[in-house]
């Protein structure tokens, strides 16, 4: 299926949760709103025509200059070899969206990577915890504007300038 | 505390035992870590703990150039370096609509299939060492060390390799290149069937491997396994044939799918013969490369302040360890916005939380080695 | 060892000294010998030519620096470990932790008294010889256990459970084939055992009668997998448990474990040839009627290469095969080797009752089985060779 039909399907079933398709760019892709994530993505899942068993990628961008994190949903069926983007818009200061863990198993992990660099939380997840940085870090580095804390463990994270360490 | 059935019986009191392996571990493909909870040999649960290897390859992404980042996606899979330049430089070049000469694209295929064959080397060669078995493993390095010196005659270097560009390969690869992988083409065929002989063929070897660690079809598709773990489920899928990319629709090579032909379908000894099998066909590909090799400039003129259109992409390329997908963002300046990659190991270690109850302890080594995973895919 | 000093003290040495005093002194002098000059030489030898022979095998070369061909490579192993700083894990248990290397040693070093090296050349001929042999090696039990357990380590743990269960489990089927032999043999003692065999291939208990045949390699099997070797060599699996129960040990401690392990390669040949293949035992020529000393030596020589055989089959079955996983290892010895050994144990009794010419076409046809078998071996021998073709790794294509 081309990906205007997909969305036209789903404008169909879930008519203003879905907005925004992009058709004529690389990877076509269409907004979904944060509340019905879930219901969307279990009917992409199940429905005979579009089928996508796969969650190939689940992924953040952040955006500063338009206040939002975009978590972006990449699907695929290996059954009709169609591709479609989904992204979701959430405010900086709280961003929360429900787990897509009850529908495709592999978005535990995904996910957890993501509030780990960006602070997404995933309500309903089983186990969100830091999955690369150590628990007990603070900040979300993957974000724009992340600064590193001054010192982990006691451990100085600067890097001291060139010439001092010279002079030392 | 855990009050197993036991403990009503006889009243003993049992606990399970938390045993961490890795970080430091001889078996564990990298830095790994598995919290293990045992009743004995008997695994309850294993955790996989991961990160020690994080690099934060994807931040870095955001600061430096679009040429300049080449190198570190070597580092994204150090194993497999070719496929990581491919897939960022497939991204670019996507985003910007650079056309890639014909024979950049046949050397980037000859590149990365040899690099498949010394990942795989690798893979089977540890696979047999964790089991027990040490010579398979000295004779797969022996063959990896010619691969690795052909590398080194291609583009100087023996690991990460920073060859293919954005636009097509840095360098070009000799006539005398091209004799020389073929010799050893027709040196390796009769190594593959000496180490089918030794290792696949071991009784023992097929005992520790039949029937542990079976992976579903179904898990396979909800845990996004790729590559040949998900071949060893059963799954015919394979980028190179299904959403292919560079010159792999000219080039005639099977997609071996495992068949449970020793043990069950989706076992371990799927997944490993699916990598045996791999190492022939990959060898084919090299050989219909070099032959169909087209005379022309192996890289296309690209600007060196390299600026694509503000738009993204998803590209996938076929690691050895699976579809490694590059999701690039660029907003039109010298720099990209966003580079996430995707890799195989990643949700391989997802799956192994699941796969891990109720077998032994030695059945842990053989299926995360079964799995392939690599430390620098998952943690980057 | 005895006899020769019996034979002094008629010749009037060691007068007014008690008799037991004599033998006592004797005795260890021989034994503190037979220990120093031969057997930590040929530990430490057998571990160089254990790690020239996996390298051969795995194309490539091996320790070849240290001496000539590399051949003082273990004593330059032994000086540096024992240079070693000596680490204690805190909350290992210090007693235990030191104790156990030594036990281990000892059930190994024990086996030595009994060993027959030539016809005279045994340090003390019990007459309970191979069971002395077997109760003594099952001292290494004890003593990986409590390296296991003193360690403080749970993977250390692991590997000592491990261990108990497989060498207790293997004593089974070895103990019984060796049963078969003693009974063929009417006697316990190692010499006794071997004068009831000749010379000749086919006077062997090896090609005695099938039963036998199929007990030797019952035997060997279990005497390898109670030496910890591949592919039983679960408790010291290097790449699951780290290194199994002897991960917390370093400097000499560390050498002990494998001193012992190697020296236990030796004792598991020398009882096989004892037993099945005739021992020291050489054709009857004219010149060893004229000159004992080179009789004893021609025994000594014959023993030592086909027990050392038996040491290199050891190293080629490690190199190749891999590991067995613990819970099939006990099944293999369960429900497998023991009712074998014990079908082969009462198959030898019936075969006693076959009258001598029987039993002597019996030999002949076992002789021939076994010929024939070589043969094959070498022929296929030579066939994965020519499969190989060796000439890509002696010129390798680089």
């Amino acid at each position: 299926m081309e990906p205007s039909e997909i969305f036209a399907r789903l404008e169909k079933q879930f008519a203003g949760k879905v907005s925004d398709f992009k058709g004529d760019v690389q990877e076509p892709y269409f907004s979904v709103d944060a509340e019905a994530i879930l219901e969307i993505c279990r009917f992409l899942r199940d429905d005979a025509e579009l089928k996508f068993e796969i969650l190939s990628d689940q992924t953040a961008v952040d955006w500063p200059k338009e206040e939002k994190i975009q978590v972006v949903y990449h699907l695929y069926s290996y059954a009709h070899r169609h591709q479609i983007v989904l992204k979701v818009d959430l405010s900086r200061d709280n961003p929360t969206i429900a787990t897509a863990e009850g529908i495709w198993k592999v978005a535990n992990w995904f996910e957890r990577e993501i509030f780990d660099l960006f602070g997404v939380i995933f309500e309903g997840h089983s186990d969100l915890r830091r999955i690369m940085l150590p628990e007990d870090w603070v900040g979300y580095p993957l974000r724009k504007d992340y600064v590193e804390q001054e010192e982990y463990d006691g451990i100085s994270t600067q890097r001291a300038p060139l010439v001092d360490k010279l002079m030392r | 505390m855990n009050e197993t059935a036991q403990d009503q019986d006889t009243g003993f009191h049992t606990e399970d035992m938390t045993i961490s392996v890795g970080p430091q571990h001889p078996s564990t493909h990298g830095v790994l870590r598995f919290v293990v909870k045992t009743d004995g040999e008997v695994i309850s649960e294993a955790i996989p703990d991961v990160g020690y290897l994080h690099r934060s390859i994807e931040k870095i992404g955001e600061k430096v150039t679009w040429h300049g980042y080449v190198p570190y996606t070597d580092r994204a899979d150090y194993l497999a370096a070719m496929f990581a330049n491919q897939g960022f430089c497939m991204a670019a070049e996507k985003l910007a609509a650079t056309p890639v000469t014909r024979r950049g694209e046949f050397c980037r295929v000859i590149a990365c299939e040899l690099n498949r064959l010394a990942s795989h080397l690798i893979s089977v060669g540890t696979f047999g060492q964790d089991i027990g078995a040490m010579t398979p493993f000295v004779h797969a390095l022996r063959e990896r060390e010619t691969i690795n010196n052909l590398m080194e005659e291609i583009c100087g270097a023996r690991l990460t390799y920073n060859y293919i560009r954005i636009g097509g390969v840095g360098y070009d690869i000799l006539p005398e290149t091209c004799t020389r992988i073929s010799e050893f083409l027709d040196h390796f065929a009769p190594i593959v069937d000496e180490f089918n002989r030794l290792l696949t063929g071991n009784k023992i070897f097929i005992e520790r491997l039949a029937g542990i660690a079976v992976v579903s079809k179904e898990d396979a598709l909800q845990y996004n396994l790729v590559g040949p773990n998900l071949r060893g489920a059963g799954v015919k899928w394979d980028i190179r044939r299904d959403i292919p990319y560079s010159v792999y629709p000219e080039l005639e090579f099977e997609i071996p799918v495992g068949t449970g032909h020793i043990g069950t379908l989706g076992d371990s000894f799927d997944r490993y013969w699916v990598r045996i099998r791999e190492l022939q066909e990959s060898c084919k590909i090299v050989r219909q490369c070099l032959k169909m090799l087209p005379k022309g400039p192996a890289i296309s003129k690209v600007a060196r302040k390299f600026k694509p259109a503000v738009g993204e992409c998803y590209v996938r390329v076929e690691a050895p360890r699976g579809d490694m997908g590059f999701y690039v963002i660029s907003d039109g300046s010298e720099y990209p916005y966003r580079v996430r990659i995707r890799t195989g190991s990643y949700t391989a270690m997802s799956i192994i939380d699941k796969l891990s109850k109720g077998i032994m302890l030695a059945d842990l080594i053989v299926l995360i080695g079964s799995l392939d995973v690599d430390a620098p895919e998952i943690d980057r | 060892m005895q006899a020769y000093l019996d034979q002094l003290m008629q010749g009037g040495a060691f007068a007014g000294v008690p008799r037991e005093v004599v033998y006592a002194i004797g005795m260890l002098l021989a034994a503190f010998i037979v220990l120093s000059a031969f057997v930590a030489p040929l530990a430490g030898v057998t571990s160089w030519l254990e790690r020239r022979v996996w390298a051969r095998m795995q194309s490539r070369v091996g320790p070849n620096r240290v001496g000539p061909q590399g051949i003082l490579q273990w004593l330059a192993d032994g000086i540096k470990n024992l240079l070693k700083e000596d680490i204690i894990p805190t909350a290992a248990d210090k007693k235990l932790f030191s104790l156990a290397p030594y036990i281990v040693f000892m059930g190994f070093l024990c086996a030595f008294v009994v060993i027959p090296f030539g016809g005279h050349l045994i340090v003390a001929d019990l007459n309970i010889g191979i069971l002395y042999i077997l109760a003594v090696t099952s001292l290494v039990v004890v003593g990986i256990l409590m390296a296991g357990w003193a360690s403080n380590n749970k993977w250390s743990l692991l590997g000592g459970m491990r261990s108990a269960a497989q060498i207790v489990s293997y004593e089974i089927p070895a103990g019984v084939s060796v049963l078969m032999i003693v009974f063929l043999a009417g006697t316990l003692s190692m010499q006794g055992i071997i004068k009831g065999q000749g010379w000749a291939p086919w006077d062997w208990y090896l090609f005695h009668n099938p039963f036998t045949f199929a007990g030797f390699f019952l035997y060997f099997t279990a005497a390898l997998a109670e030496g910890n070797r591949t592919p039983f060599d679960i408790p010291e699996a290097e790449s699951e448990l780290v290194a199994g129960y002897v991960t917390e040990y370093s400097g000499m401690r560390f050498l002990f474990f494998f001193f012992a392990e190697w020296g236990n390669l030796y004792v598991i040949g020398a009882v096989a040839t004892t037993l099945f293949l005739g021992g020291w035992q050489v054709p009857p020529l004219a010149i060893f009627e004229n000159s004992p000393m080179l009789l004893a030596v021609a025994q000594f020589v014959t023993f030592f290469l086909k027990a050392y055989l038996w040491v290199f089959v050891a190293m080629w079955i490690r190199a190749t095969l891999p590991r067995v996983r613990v819970d099939q290892l006990m099944s293999l010895c369960w429900k497998y080797m023991v009712p074998l050994s014990f079908i082969c144990l009462l198959g030898t009794v019936a075969f006693m009752f076959v009258p001598a010419n029987g039993q002597r076409i019996t030999s002949a046809a076992m002789f021939g089985l076994g010929v024939a078998i070589t043969i094959i071996f070498f022929l296929r021998v030579g066939f994965q060779i020519r499969q190989a073709k060796p000439e890509l790794y002696f010129k390798p294509h680089i």
